[in-house]
């Protein structure tokens, strides 16, 4: 697709100073994490270290902390203990060099930006001033949709888009300022299989041609069981990492939830059941899924 | 002043013929009478610029409730004002201002706003009809502060209109592009280290300052025309971020100068001209969209989804 070669025209000369000397070092680095909303420990002791070109998964039931844990390493969300760099850097700091596709879907009445609005604003929207008309912006824009397969409805108001074409114009959003982690928050949600495809398949694309770490939070790992380099699994204030063979197994998972859960393998697919608070909500879930969604 | 009594010295004059119509529209003498309102003129020429602009970020964040929350707190300052016998504009924006900061301040998410804003207006609206009642002097003054009274705009009025006006416009310009980020798609603004927060507190600031000067002209009770309905109306024609500003400061001046000049011979305050060319405005824009939707049902909502390249 050749977006690899697309030119950042913004500031290549900061782009190329920020690049740490060791390619291989962890672009996310986490020791000793510990995230609590009052005496609520969603998780502790989270050691993460997440490499350039890597594909984490992290899974868990609702209330686990998944957001949250994309809160912290976006800056927006302070660690109760533990430290965490970012690029090398504090979170929060390197914010450019991280791509962000959200969980929220606009809504149809929402119909006062375009797909190729929405795609500018994350190339320059954090910028003071007014918007000025300038070409090599709109080239940048008509190239980032085009590589998602999003130029027929460039002029289309993003809520008048399904489910998928909005994701993907999310994903041209977030790789506006061709980000070295991309962190995705249920992208999937709520699409049919065939966009599930897509979608996943624009990512580990991605992956592939820019060596983008990317860190997604989903309920569902089937739809990204093939790509996934390694699964962080959220549960009752623990978690356990590990490739998916080691994570997704009865033992491992009964042992988080400290109640018998069975993972069954299914024609290549992941089946658990007997997950605790799966599906229908756990008395906590209002008070974290509050907290989560500020 | 040409104010009312002019105007109905006009109309005794006129005769039997006339009737209510003359009264609404009556443009005797017109070429006189454009020569007594340069300032109005220019009062409106900046209205109208700030209107369409601010209202178009009152659309896209959702706040036709808080810019009348706004207005009758602001309503209460310049009642205030008037009693102290201190300047009313300098009144009106500290009444803004505060009901501004307020809702910025209290009502952070949606719900919790309109609710501070429904606390707000009546507590703001009595005070000023407190503040009315207290107050000896002429009545015509008070009715000024509901329904406007640009025809009698004089000229250090003007330069607190031209000064507000400039404040409201480089700030507008400078926080332009992450307020449309922070507005329309907070999530990612955010990740992206927009400060969402601390701008929609500037914004509402901005708003009241907007707001003070709208109640200037078209009253309290009737700024929503000028700071909302002129961008709402915008909106229903273009999606796109460099028209609707621009339609939207279009309409806002087409409703805010016929107004004023319509209103210029009669005996009736400015606000039904702006209001009533306001919504014709709206009207059809509305009616342009829905006979565009019908004859055409899909062009632009739902071609592209059939033909969805899979590119990967």
């Amino acid at each position: 697709m050749g977006r690899a070669e697309v030119v950042f025209p913004l500031s290549p000369a900061d782009r190329g100073a920020s690049r740490s000397a060791d390619p291989g070092a962890p672009v996310i680095s986490l020791r000793d994490g510990v995230l609590a909303y009052g005496d609520r420990v969603l998780w502790r002791d989270l050691r993460l270290d997440v490499r350039p070109g890597e594909f984490l998964a992290v899974l868990g039931p609702n209330g686990s902390g998944k957001t949250s844990l994309l809160r912290v390493l976006l800056g927006r969300q302070q660690l109760t203990g533990g430290s965490l760099a970012v690029l090398g850097r504090p979170p929060g700091s390197g914010s450019r060099h991280i791509g962000y596709i959200p969980q929220q879907a606009f809504q149809p009445t929402h119909t006062l930006l375009r797909a190729r609005d929405l795609v500018r604003l994350g190339l320059d929207g954090h910028c003071w001033g007014l918007p000025l008309a300038r070409r090599t912006i709109r080239h940048r824009v008509d190239d980032l949709l085009d590589a998602v397969g999003a130029a027929a409805y460039a002029d289309t108001p993003i809520g008048r888009l399904s489910g998928g074409e909005q994701q993907r114009v999310r994903i041209a959003q977030a790789l506006a300022t061709d980000p070295r982690i991309l962190l995705c928050d249920e992208p999937l949600l709520s699409l049919d299989l065939q966009h599930q495809r897509t979608i996943t398949e624009l990512v580990a694309e991605r992956r592939r041609s820019a060596g983008t770490a990317v860190v997604f939070v989903t309920h569902e790992i089937n739809p990204v069981l093939g790509l996934v380099d390694r699964v962080l699994y959220l549960a009752q204030g623990g978690h356990r990492m590990g490739s998916p063979d080691e994570v997704m197994t009865s033992s491992t998972l009964s042992e988080l939830y400290g109640t018998q859960v069975d993972v069954v393998r299914v024609g290549g697919r992941i089946v658990v059941v007997g997950e605790p608070n799966a599906g229908t909500g756990h008395p906590h879930d209002d008070g974290a899924e509050g907290g989560e969604s500020q | 002043m040409i104010g009312p009594g002019y105007g109905f010295a006009l109309f005794a004059d006129g005769g039997e013929d006339t009737g209510i119509w003359h009264q609404i529209f009556n443009f005797d003498n017109y070429g006189e009478l454009l020569g007594l309102v340069q300032n109005s003129l220019l009062a409106g020429v900046l209205l109208g610029l700030v209107g369409g602009l601010v209202g178009v970020f009152v659309i896209t964040r959702d706040l036709p409730f808080a810019v009348h929350g706004i207005s009758e707190l602001s309503f209460a300052g310049a009642s205030a004002a008037l009693l102290l016998g201190v300047n009313i504009v300098a009144g009106s924006i500290a009444g803004s201002l505060i009901a501004a900061g307020a809702i910025g301040v209290l009502g952070v998410r949606a719900r919790d706003r309109n609710s501070v804003i429904g606390i707000i207006m009546p507590f703001g609206l009595g005070l000023g009809v407190l503040f009315l009642s207290l107050y000896k002097g002429r009545a015509a003054n008070k009715f000024g502060i509901l329904t406007g009274q640009i025809i009698a705009v004089s000229t250090p009025q003007t330069a607190w209109l031209l000064g507000t006006s400039v404040v409201v416009l480089i700030a507008l310009a400078l926080v332009w592009r992450p307020l449309t980020f922070a507005s329309v798609d907070p999530e990612v603004a955010e990740a992206r280290g927009v400060p969402v927060r601390a701008l929609s507190l500037a914004f509402m600031l901005v708003l009241g300052l907007a707001v003070a000067l709208c109640v200037q002209i078209v009253g309290a009770l009737l700024v929503l025309a000028l700071l909302v309905t002129p961008a709402a109306a915008a909106a229903r024609v273009t999606a796109s971020p460099l028209l609707l500003p621009v339609l939207s400061v279009v309409f806002a001046l087409c409703a805010m100068e016929g107004g004023i000049l319509l209103a210029l011979g009669s005996t009736i305050p400015i606000s039904p001209y702006v209001t009533t060319l306001a919504f014709l405005i709206y009207l059809g824009c509305r009616l342009a969209t829905a006979r565009r939707a019908t004859r055409a049902p899909g062009p632009a909502l739902g071609s592209p989804r059939g033909t969805v390249r899979t590119h990967t």
